[in-house]
Protein backbone atom coordinates (compact mmCIF):
# COMPACT_ATOMS: atom_id res chain seq x y z
CA UNK A 1 0.00 0.00 0.00
CA UNK A 2 1.18 3.43 -1.36
CA UNK A 3 -0.05 6.38 0.43
CA UNK A 4 -0.54 9.86 -1.08
CA UNK A 5 -0.05 13.59 0.42
CA UNK A 6 -2.66 15.90 0.78
CA UNK A 7 -0.46 17.52 -2.07
CA UNK A 8 0.19 14.46 -4.61
CA UNK A 9 -2.15 16.04 -7.33
CA UNK A 10 0.05 19.50 -7.38
CA UNK A 11 2.88 17.25 -7.86
CA UNK A 12 1.31 15.29 -10.63
CA UNK A 13 -0.16 18.72 -12.08
CA UNK A 14 3.69 20.91 -11.79
CA UNK A 15 4.96 17.72 -14.00
CA UNK A 16 6.83 15.99 -10.44
CA UNK A 17 8.60 12.97 -11.72
CA UNK A 18 6.40 10.55 -8.59
CA UNK A 19 8.32 7.46 -6.88
CA UNK A 20 7.55 5.26 -4.40
CA UNK A 21 9.18 6.44 -0.98
CA UNK A 22 8.73 4.95 2.70
CA UNK A 23 5.27 3.94 1.53
CA UNK A 24 4.43 7.74 0.06
CA UNK A 25 4.13 8.49 -4.08
CA UNK A 26 6.59 11.59 -3.30
CA UNK A 27 8.30 14.11 -6.27
CA UNK A 28 11.80 13.05 -6.28
CA UNK A 29 12.50 15.95 -8.55
CA UNK A 30 10.02 18.45 -11.12
CA UNK A 31 11.20 19.78 -14.47
CA UNK A 32 13.76 21.92 -12.64
CA UNK A 33 15.76 19.16 -12.04
CA UNK A 34 18.04 18.23 -9.03
CA UNK A 35 20.78 21.04 -9.80
CA UNK A 36 18.71 23.98 -9.91
CA UNK A 37 15.94 23.19 -6.94
CA UNK A 38 19.14 22.68 -4.78
CA UNK A 39 20.45 25.65 -5.79
CA UNK A 40 17.54 27.71 -5.25
CA UNK A 41 17.70 26.83 -1.91
CA UNK A 42 21.15 27.81 -1.08
CA UNK A 43 20.51 31.01 -3.23
CA UNK A 44 16.52 32.16 -2.87
CA UNK A 45 14.01 29.67 -1.56
CA UNK A 46 13.03 26.45 -2.21
CA UNK A 47 9.37 24.59 -1.44
CA UNK A 48 8.97 20.84 -0.05
CA UNK A 49 5.63 18.84 0.75
CA UNK A 50 7.49 16.64 3.51
CA UNK A 51 3.94 15.80 4.55
CA UNK A 52 5.21 12.27 4.52
CA UNK A 53 6.66 12.42 8.18
CA UNK A 54 5.11 11.52 11.00
CA UNK A 55 3.91 12.67 14.15
CA UNK A 56 3.04 12.14 17.22
CA UNK A 57 2.13 14.09 21.43
CA UNK A 58 2.73 12.97 24.25
CA UNK A 59 1.04 14.93 27.00
CA UNK A 60 0.64 14.89 30.79
CA UNK A 61 2.21 15.14 34.30
CA UNK A 62 4.63 12.55 32.83
CA UNK A 63 4.97 13.37 29.51
CA UNK A 64 8.43 14.69 30.04
CA UNK A 65 9.68 11.55 32.21
CA UNK A 66 9.27 9.24 28.69
CA UNK A 67 10.68 11.18 26.63
CA UNK A 68 13.57 11.59 28.64
CA UNK A 69 13.90 7.77 29.39
CA UNK A 70 12.74 6.99 26.04
CA UNK A 71 15.10 9.66 24.00
CA UNK A 72 18.99 10.10 24.56
CA UNK A 73 18.38 14.16 24.53
CA UNK A 74 17.52 15.70 27.95
CA UNK A 75 14.14 17.86 27.57
CA UNK A 76 14.37 19.16 30.87
CA UNK A 77 15.06 22.47 30.09
CA UNK A 78 13.45 22.88 26.82
CA UNK A 79 11.25 26.25 26.47
CA UNK A 80 7.44 25.99 25.70
CA UNK A 81 8.11 27.09 21.73
CA UNK A 82 11.35 25.77 21.47
CA UNK A 83 12.67 22.75 19.64
CA UNK A 84 15.27 19.83 20.25
CA UNK A 85 16.86 17.10 18.19
CA UNK A 86 17.15 13.40 19.86
CA UNK A 87 17.96 9.58 19.10
CA UNK A 88 15.76 7.11 20.10
CA UNK A 89 17.73 4.04 20.47
CA UNK A 90 17.17 0.06 21.55
CA UNK A 91 18.47 -1.30 24.73
CA UNK A 92 21.85 -2.14 22.63
CA UNK A 93 22.31 1.26 21.63
CA UNK A 94 21.10 0.83 18.11
CA UNK A 95 19.09 3.70 16.57
CA UNK A 96 15.09 3.17 16.43
CA UNK A 97 15.08 6.57 14.44
CA UNK A 98 16.47 10.13 15.16
CA UNK A 99 13.57 13.09 15.41
CA UNK A 100 12.87 16.70 17.05
CA UNK A 101 10.67 17.41 19.65
CA UNK A 102 8.59 20.42 19.98
CA UNK A 103 7.61 21.12 23.69
CA UNK A 104 3.91 22.92 23.05
CA UNK A 105 3.58 23.04 27.05
CA UNK A 106 4.61 22.35 30.23
CA UNK A 107 3.26 18.79 29.88
CA UNK A 108 2.14 18.65 25.99
CA UNK A 109 5.17 17.63 23.11
CA UNK A 110 4.85 17.33 19.54
CA UNK A 111 7.06 14.89 18.27
CA UNK A 112 7.84 14.79 14.64
CA UNK A 113 9.80 11.42 12.97
CA UNK A 114 11.37 9.50 10.14
CA UNK A 115 8.38 8.43 7.45
CA UNK A 116 9.93 5.20 6.48
CA UNK A 117 9.93 4.65 11.12
CA UNK A 118 6.84 5.84 11.90
CA UNK A 119 4.64 2.41 12.36
CA UNK A 120 8.42 1.03 14.34
CA UNK A 121 8.41 4.08 16.30
CA UNK A 122 4.86 4.19 17.46
CA UNK A 123 4.86 0.57 18.70
CA UNK A 124 8.50 1.19 20.24
CA UNK A 125 6.86 4.44 21.83
CA UNK A 126 3.98 2.68 23.02
CA UNK A 127 5.43 -0.30 24.29
CA UNK A 128 7.57 1.50 26.77
CA UNK A 129 5.37 4.61 28.42
CA UNK A 130 4.99 4.70 31.97
CA UNK A 131 3.10 6.79 33.97
CA UNK A 132 0.78 9.71 33.24
CA UNK A 133 1.22 10.16 30.03
CA UNK A 134 -1.37 10.38 26.81
CA UNK A 135 0.45 9.14 24.01
CA UNK A 136 -1.04 9.63 20.56
CA UNK A 137 -0.09 9.31 17.05
CA UNK A 138 -1.51 12.39 14.89
CA UNK A 139 0.32 11.97 11.30
CA UNK A 140 -3.15 11.83 9.95
CA UNK A 141 -3.84 15.25 11.55
CA UNK A 142 -1.14 17.02 9.64
CA UNK A 143 0.68 17.54 6.33
CA UNK A 144 3.70 19.49 6.60
CA UNK A 145 5.53 21.75 4.28
CA UNK A 146 9.26 23.40 4.12
CA UNK A 147 9.91 26.54 2.77
CA UNK A 148 13.61 26.70 3.05
CA UNK A 149 16.38 29.24 1.67
CA UNK A 150 17.69 32.41 2.13
CA UNK A 151 14.40 34.21 1.04
CA UNK A 152 12.13 32.40 2.90
CA UNK A 153 11.38 34.89 5.53
CA UNK A 154 10.73 37.66 3.35
CA UNK A 155 8.11 35.65 1.60
CA UNK A 156 6.36 34.33 4.74
CA UNK A 157 6.53 37.64 6.65
CA UNK A 158 3.64 39.29 4.50
CA UNK A 159 1.04 36.66 5.65
CA UNK A 160 2.37 35.63 9.68
CA UNK A 161 5.28 36.86 12.18
CA UNK A 162 7.81 34.77 12.10
CA UNK A 163 9.74 32.20 15.06
CA UNK A 164 12.84 34.28 15.35
CA UNK A 165 15.02 32.11 16.77
CA UNK A 166 16.46 28.52 14.89
CA UNK A 167 14.89 25.68 16.71
CA UNK A 168 11.89 27.74 17.51
CA UNK A 169 8.24 27.51 16.46
CA UNK A 170 4.91 29.34 17.37
CA UNK A 171 1.03 28.48 16.64
CA UNK A 172 0.01 31.01 14.35
CA UNK A 173 -2.20 31.12 11.59
CA UNK A 174 -0.63 31.76 7.47
CA UNK A 175 -3.66 33.33 5.19
CA UNK A 176 -6.35 32.15 7.31
CA UNK A 177 -4.97 28.82 8.06
CA UNK A 178 -4.21 27.33 11.35
CA UNK A 179 -0.41 26.10 11.35
CA UNK A 180 2.56 24.98 13.89
CA UNK A 181 5.27 27.31 11.93
CA UNK A 182 8.93 26.13 13.23
CA UNK A 183 12.20 27.68 11.72
CA UNK A 184 13.48 24.66 11.17
CA UNK A 185 14.57 21.86 8.52
CA UNK A 186 16.86 19.32 6.50
CA UNK A 187 18.88 21.56 4.08
CA UNK A 188 21.37 23.19 6.31
CA UNK A 189 20.12 26.67 5.51
CA UNK A 190 18.00 28.96 7.04
CA UNK A 191 14.24 28.04 6.37
CA UNK A 192 10.91 26.76 8.14
CA UNK A 193 8.59 24.19 8.54
CA UNK A 194 4.51 24.48 8.64
CA UNK A 195 2.05 21.95 10.07
CA UNK A 196 -0.97 22.60 8.75
CA UNK A 197 -4.51 20.47 8.15
CA UNK A 198 -4.57 18.26 5.63
CA UNK A 199 -7.22 20.06 4.19
CA UNK A 200 -5.40 23.50 3.91
CA UNK A 201 -2.15 22.14 2.46
CA UNK A 202 -3.29 22.51 -1.32
CA UNK A 203 -4.29 26.29 -0.67
CA UNK A 204 -1.21 27.37 1.00
CA UNK A 205 1.43 25.35 -1.17
CA UNK A 206 -0.24 26.69 -3.94
CA UNK A 207 -0.13 30.68 -2.38
CA UNK A 208 3.37 30.44 -1.17
CA UNK A 209 4.45 29.28 -5.01
CA UNK A 210 2.69 32.72 -6.47
CA UNK A 211 5.78 33.86 -4.90
CA UNK A 212 8.52 34.14 -8.27
CA UNK A 213 11.16 33.11 -5.79
CA UNK A 214 10.31 30.26 -5.39
CA UNK A 215 10.13 26.97 -6.89
CA UNK A 216 9.09 23.66 -5.88
CA UNK A 217 11.43 21.05 -4.98
CA UNK A 218 11.84 17.12 -4.63
CA UNK A 219 13.33 14.26 -2.58
CA UNK A 220 16.43 14.78 -5.22
CA UNK A 221 17.33 17.75 -3.75
CA UNK A 222 16.32 17.24 0.07
CA UNK A 223 19.18 14.25 0.01
CA UNK A 224 21.38 16.48 -1.66
CA UNK A 225 20.90 19.08 0.67
CA UNK A 226 21.28 17.37 3.55
CA UNK A 227 24.13 15.61 2.88
CA UNK A 228 25.65 18.69 1.83
CA UNK A 229 24.94 19.78 5.13
CA UNK A 230 26.37 17.05 6.47
CA UNK A 231 22.91 16.05 8.15
CA UNK A 232 22.69 12.36 9.05
CA UNK A 233 20.05 10.43 7.46
CA UNK A 234 18.48 7.39 9.22
CA UNK A 235 19.24 4.08 7.18
CA UNK A 236 22.09 5.40 6.02
CA UNK A 237 24.70 7.12 8.38
CA UNK A 238 22.62 5.60 11.45
CA UNK A 239 20.35 2.47 11.78
CA UNK A 240 19.74 -0.57 14.40
CA UNK A 241 23.32 -1.62 14.36
CA UNK A 242 25.26 2.03 14.58
CA UNK A 243 24.74 3.67 18.31
CA UNK A 244 24.26 8.09 17.91
CA UNK A 245 27.70 8.64 19.65
CA UNK A 246 29.35 6.16 16.64
CA UNK A 247 27.75 8.53 13.80
CA UNK A 248 28.82 11.77 15.31
CA UNK A 249 25.16 13.02 17.12
CA UNK A 250 27.27 13.35 20.73
CA UNK A 251 25.35 17.19 20.75
CA UNK A 252 22.33 14.93 21.32
CA UNK A 253 23.15 12.03 23.89
CA UNK A 254 23.45 13.26 27.70
CA UNK A 255 25.16 10.76 29.27
CA UNK A 256 24.65 12.13 32.06
CA UNK A 257 21.13 10.71 32.65
CA UNK A 258 19.06 7.26 32.34
CA UNK A 259 17.90 6.59 29.07
CA UNK A 260 16.86 2.97 27.05
CA UNK A 261 20.35 2.18 25.55
CA UNK A 262 22.68 4.16 27.27
CA UNK A 263 25.21 1.25 29.35
CA UNK A 264 25.14 -0.25 25.66
CA UNK A 265 26.24 3.47 23.71
CA UNK A 266 28.58 4.08 26.61
CA UNK A 267 30.55 0.42 26.22
CA UNK A 268 30.92 0.60 22.35
CA UNK A 269 32.50 3.42 20.26
CA UNK A 270 34.56 1.43 17.79
CA UNK A 271 33.27 3.37 14.31
CA UNK A 272 33.18 6.87 13.65
CA UNK A 273 31.77 9.16 10.93
CA UNK A 274 34.02 11.24 8.61
CA UNK A 275 33.96 13.23 5.59
CA UNK A 276 35.08 12.25 2.67
CA UNK A 277 36.16 15.01 -0.66
CA UNK A 278 36.62 12.88 -3.84
CA UNK A 279 39.68 14.01 -5.29
CA UNK A 280 39.66 11.89 -7.83
CA UNK A 281 37.83 11.33 -11.31
CA UNK A 282 34.53 9.10 -9.73
CA UNK A 283 31.31 9.88 -7.43
CA UNK A 284 31.43 7.82 -4.37
CA UNK A 285 27.62 6.29 -3.38
CA UNK A 286 26.74 4.45 -0.10
CA UNK A 287 28.13 1.55 0.65
CA UNK A 288 31.34 1.70 -1.04
CA UNK A 289 34.72 0.68 0.85
CA UNK A 290 37.08 2.90 2.31
CA UNK A 291 40.77 1.97 2.37
CA UNK A 292 43.47 4.04 3.81
CA UNK A 293 46.85 2.79 2.41
CA UNK A 294 45.16 -0.48 0.75
CA UNK A 295 43.55 -1.21 4.65
CA UNK A 296 39.86 -1.27 4.36
CA UNK A 297 39.07 1.05 7.40
CA UNK A 298 35.00 0.87 6.88
CA UNK A 299 32.37 2.09 4.24
CA UNK A 300 30.62 4.70 3.01
CA UNK A 301 27.31 5.87 4.07
CA UNK A 302 26.22 8.29 1.39
CA UNK A 303 27.70 9.88 -1.30
CA UNK A 304 26.73 12.27 -4.14
CA UNK A 305 27.44 15.66 -6.24
CA UNK A 306 27.13 17.92 -4.03
CA UNK A 307 25.62 21.23 -6.75
CA UNK A 308 26.93 23.97 -4.38
CA UNK A 309 30.03 22.90 -3.63
CA UNK A 310 30.22 21.58 -6.92
CA UNK A 311 32.38 18.51 -6.22
CA UNK A 312 31.76 14.78 -4.92
CA UNK A 313 31.61 14.25 -1.67
CA UNK A 314 30.74 11.21 0.84
CA UNK A 315 29.71 10.71 4.80
CA UNK A 316 31.64 7.14 5.79
CA UNK A 317 32.00 5.46 9.19
CA UNK A 318 35.07 3.97 9.77
CA UNK A 319 37.57 2.77 12.66
CA UNK A 320 39.28 5.83 13.64
CA UNK A 321 38.73 9.65 13.69
CA UNK A 322 40.84 10.63 10.71
CA UNK A 323 42.50 14.09 10.98
CA UNK A 324 41.57 16.27 7.59
CA UNK A 325 43.37 16.24 5.19
CA UNK A 326 43.68 12.20 5.27
CA UNK A 327 44.51 10.75 2.18
CA UNK A 328 42.14 7.79 1.46
CA UNK A 329 40.71 5.65 -1.67
CA UNK A 330 37.09 4.54 -2.05
CA UNK A 331 35.91 1.41 -4.30
CA UNK A 332 33.55 3.16 -6.47
CA UNK A 333 32.10 -0.20 -8.94
CA UNK A 334 35.47 -1.82 -8.77
CA UNK A 335 37.59 1.50 -9.10
CA UNK A 336 39.98 3.06 -6.54
CA UNK A 337 39.55 6.56 -6.43
CA UNK A 338 40.77 9.13 -4.76
CA UNK A 339 39.83 11.53 -2.01
CA UNK A 340 40.64 13.08 1.30
CA UNK A 341 39.07 13.31 4.79
CA UNK A 342 37.60 16.62 5.19
CA UNK A 343 35.88 18.29 8.21
CA UNK A 344 32.21 18.22 8.65
CA UNK A 345 29.87 19.71 7.61
CA UNK A 346 30.73 20.15 4.28
CA UNK A 347 28.59 23.42 3.85
CA UNK A 348 27.72 25.66 6.32
CA UNK A 349 25.59 28.65 5.91
CA UNK A 350 26.97 32.16 6.90
CA UNK A 351 25.81 33.66 9.78
CA UNK B 1 11.37 14.93 -27.10
CA UNK B 2 13.85 15.42 -30.15
CA UNK B 3 14.58 12.77 -32.30
CA UNK B 4 16.65 14.18 -35.58
CA UNK B 5 15.56 12.31 -38.58
CA UNK B 6 19.08 11.74 -39.67
CA UNK B 7 20.59 9.86 -36.69
CA UNK B 8 20.31 6.22 -35.81
CA UNK B 9 19.03 4.96 -32.50
CA UNK B 10 19.26 2.01 -29.88
CA UNK B 11 16.72 0.43 -27.58
CA UNK B 12 18.99 1.34 -24.95
CA UNK B 13 19.07 5.12 -25.90
CA UNK B 14 22.09 5.49 -27.40
CA UNK B 15 22.07 7.84 -30.74
CA UNK B 16 24.73 6.48 -33.84
CA UNK B 17 25.56 8.98 -36.46
CA UNK B 18 27.08 7.42 -39.39
CA UNK B 19 30.26 9.69 -40.50
CA UNK B 20 30.88 6.78 -43.21
CA UNK B 21 30.07 3.39 -44.03
CA UNK B 22 31.99 2.26 -41.23
CA UNK B 23 32.84 5.64 -38.87
CA UNK B 24 30.09 6.70 -35.91
CA UNK B 25 29.62 8.91 -33.72
CA UNK B 26 27.60 7.40 -30.20
CA UNK B 27 25.44 9.82 -27.54
CA UNK B 28 23.20 9.57 -25.64
CA UNK B 29 19.15 10.58 -26.72
CA UNK B 30 16.90 13.69 -25.42
CA UNK B 31 14.69 10.71 -24.11
CA UNK B 32 17.79 9.29 -21.69
CA UNK B 33 18.70 12.50 -20.96
CA UNK B 34 15.68 14.01 -19.61
CA UNK B 35 15.45 10.02 -17.96
CA UNK B 36 18.62 10.62 -16.50
CA UNK B 37 18.24 13.85 -14.89
CA UNK B 38 21.11 16.04 -14.15
CA UNK B 39 24.18 14.55 -15.70
CA UNK B 40 27.29 15.51 -12.94
CA UNK B 41 30.47 12.75 -14.39
CA UNK B 42 31.20 10.97 -17.55
CA UNK B 43 33.29 8.08 -17.84
CA UNK B 44 34.68 7.93 -21.14
CA UNK B 45 35.77 4.68 -22.62
CA UNK B 46 39.55 4.45 -23.69
CA UNK B 47 40.62 5.22 -27.15
CA UNK B 48 41.17 1.85 -29.01
CA UNK B 49 38.87 0.20 -26.96
CA UNK B 50 36.59 -2.80 -28.01
CA UNK B 51 33.21 -1.30 -28.58
CA UNK B 52 30.93 -4.95 -28.68
CA UNK B 53 27.05 -4.07 -29.23
CA UNK B 54 24.74 -4.12 -26.16
CA UNK B 55 27.52 -4.29 -24.07
CA UNK B 56 28.67 -1.67 -21.42
CA UNK B 57 31.38 0.84 -22.80
CA UNK B 58 31.30 3.61 -20.24
CA UNK B 59 29.06 5.19 -17.57
CA UNK B 60 27.37 8.72 -16.79
CA UNK B 61 26.08 9.79 -13.27
CA UNK B 62 23.36 12.00 -12.29
CA UNK B 63 23.30 13.67 -9.45
CA UNK B 64 21.38 10.50 -7.64
CA UNK B 65 22.57 7.32 -9.52
CA UNK B 66 25.14 6.16 -12.15
CA UNK B 67 23.77 4.87 -15.63
CA UNK B 68 25.61 2.30 -18.19
CA UNK B 69 26.48 3.00 -21.62
CA UNK B 70 25.13 0.52 -23.91
CA UNK B 71 27.91 0.06 -27.61
CA UNK B 72 25.19 0.16 -30.18
CA UNK B 73 27.23 -1.58 -33.00
CA UNK B 74 30.12 -3.41 -32.78
CA UNK B 75 33.47 -0.77 -33.52
CA UNK B 76 36.81 0.18 -32.10
CA UNK B 77 36.92 3.60 -30.20
CA UNK B 78 39.10 6.51 -32.30
CA UNK B 79 38.44 9.48 -30.25
CA UNK B 80 36.54 10.18 -26.95
CA UNK B 81 34.97 13.58 -26.28
CA UNK B 82 36.79 14.73 -23.45
CA UNK B 83 35.23 18.28 -23.61
CA UNK B 84 32.55 16.14 -21.75
CA UNK B 85 34.56 15.59 -18.49
CA UNK B 86 34.55 19.29 -17.60
CA UNK B 87 31.04 20.32 -18.92
CA UNK B 88 29.10 16.56 -18.71
CA UNK B 89 25.43 19.36 -18.62
CA UNK B 90 26.13 19.70 -22.37
CA UNK B 91 24.69 15.86 -22.34
CA UNK B 92 21.37 17.78 -20.75
CA UNK B 93 21.59 20.73 -22.71
CA UNK B 94 22.60 19.31 -26.30
CA UNK B 95 21.90 15.50 -26.27
CA UNK B 96 22.96 15.47 -30.40
CA UNK B 97 25.65 17.75 -30.28
CA UNK B 98 27.53 16.41 -27.12
CA UNK B 99 28.93 12.96 -28.41
CA UNK B 100 30.42 10.62 -26.18
CA UNK B 101 32.82 8.39 -28.04
CA UNK B 102 33.68 7.87 -32.01
CA UNK B 103 33.96 4.85 -33.65
CA UNK B 104 35.76 2.95 -36.51
CA UNK B 105 35.23 -0.61 -38.08
CA UNK B 106 31.89 -0.02 -37.35
CA UNK B 107 29.40 -3.08 -37.93
CA UNK B 108 26.32 -5.26 -36.98
CA UNK B 109 24.25 -1.60 -37.40
CA UNK B 110 21.33 -3.35 -39.28
CA UNK B 111 18.45 -3.62 -36.73
CA UNK B 112 19.23 0.37 -35.18
CA UNK B 113 16.09 2.05 -35.22
CA UNK B 114 14.79 4.79 -37.15
CA UNK B 115 13.65 8.38 -35.57
CA UNK B 116 9.83 7.33 -36.25
CA UNK B 117 10.59 3.58 -34.54
CA UNK B 118 13.03 5.33 -31.92
CA UNK B 119 10.08 7.71 -30.78
CA UNK B 120 7.53 4.76 -31.06
CA UNK B 121 9.64 2.30 -28.60
CA UNK B 122 10.40 5.73 -26.07
CA UNK B 123 6.60 5.80 -26.05
CA UNK B 124 5.92 2.52 -25.38
CA UNK B 125 8.40 2.47 -22.68
CA UNK B 126 6.46 5.66 -21.06
CA UNK B 127 3.49 3.09 -20.67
Amino acid sequence: MTFKTPLYEEHVALDGRIVDFAGYFMPVQYPTGVIKEHMAVREKAGLFDVSHMGEVTFKGRDALANLNRILTNDYTNLKVGRVRYGVMCYEDGGCVDDLIVYRRGEDDFFVVVNASNRFKDVEWMKAHLEGDVKFEDVSDQYAEIALQGPLSGEILSPYTELPEKYYSFIDTEILGKKVILSQTGYTGEYGFEIYCAPEDAVYLWREILKDERVIPCGLGARDTLRLEASMPLYGHEMDETISPLETGLDFGVKMNKDFIGRDAIAARKNRHRIGIRMTGRGIAREHNDVYLDGRLIGHTTSGTHCPYLKGAYAMALVDEAYEPGTKVEVDVRGRRIEGEVTKLPFYKKEK
Amino acid sequence: MKTPVELKYSKTHEWVRFISDTEAEVGLTDYAQNALGDLVFVNLPEVDAEAVKEETICDVESVKAVSDVYAPVNGTVSEVNEELLDAPEKINSDPYGAWLFRLTDVSDCDDLLDADAYAAFCESEEN
